[in-house]
């Protein structure tokens, strides 16, 4: 699945790197708390998230997680922004709780990583 | 690369916004330097996750990395408090980060065991008062 596929499935809006949605994405990880992010996700993944701050940008650059899609229609400031811009990252927003955009990646055949 | 070389951050205290600039820098140069993406990737989520220790619970410190085409060095040094029981701040879920750091989204009680999980070796020197200075290696090879 692409980036696109997943933008068209939640009805995201895409805030940065519209041009890089051909990037092909293998899993998931749906969490507020960066601690766990660290700890769990897969490079290549999607971040989901509903917290707005820097650190989201940072753990993600760390990870090379590819994309980061705000949940419950959250919107960073521009300074993170422009972060997430300098770190080659896909930004979008999605009015859906974290419960259904996950649901929705889910049912369109996006998975979790490994345990 | 043929010569080690090294690299050294201040780390601000209490600035969480630019928590993250040095492990940022760290892995571009690293990026920059050749070195294998699952190399790239071990050493900058365990010193993210030692930086962001430092904002936390220890004032700021200074980090040093040192690069050599066999393994990476990182050292983490810091005036902070100290840690009473290290064997207890290693466990997974175990944090005295306050709510303000929780609701930034650390403090899981995740970071050291973390480091651990992805350094190949790691020390931890700590006294009462005095501060904390955590060694990692990962290696190259």
């Amino acid at each position: 699945m692409t980036l696109e596929d997943a933008r068209r499935v939640l009805g995201a809006r895409v805030l940065v790197g519209g041009e890089r949605l051909d990037q092909e994405v293998g899993t998931v990880c749906g969490s507020d708390m960066m601690s766990d992010v660290l700890a769990f996700s897969k490079d290549h993944s999607i971040l989901l998230t509903g917290l707005c701050n820097p650190q989201v940008i940072r753990t993600a650059e760390m990870l090379d997680i590819i994309c980061i899609i705000f949940v419950r229609g959250k919107k960073p400031d521009d300074k993170t922004l422009e972060m997430a811009g300098d770190a080659g990252l896909v930004i979008m927003e999605t009015g859906h709780r974290m419960f259904s955009a996950c649901g929705m990646l889910y049912e369109a055949g996006l998975r979790g990583g490994a345990i | 690369m043929a010569e080690a070389i090294t690299l050294k951050y201040e780390v601000s205290p209490d600035d969480f916004t630019r928590a993250g600039e040095a492990s940022s820098d760290v892995k571009n140069k690293l990026k920059q330097l050749g070195f294998q993406p699952a190399v790239v990737r071990k050493v900058s989520i365990a010193l993210y996750e030692g930086e962001i220790n430092m904002v936390i619970h220890a004032r700021g410190g200074v980090i040093t990395v040192e690069v050599s085409p066999d393994f990476i060095r990182m050292e983490l040094a810091d005036v902070g408090p100290g840690i009473p029981d290290i064997e207890l701040a290693m466990k997974e879920g175990y944090s005295t980060a306050p709510d303000e750091i929780r609701s930034l989204g650390f403090g899981a009680g995740m970071g050291l065991s973390n480091m651990k999980k992805y350094t190949d070796k790691m020390d931890i020197q700590t006294e009462l008062g005095v501060g904390t200075t955590i060694t990692m290696v990962v290696n190259v090879t």
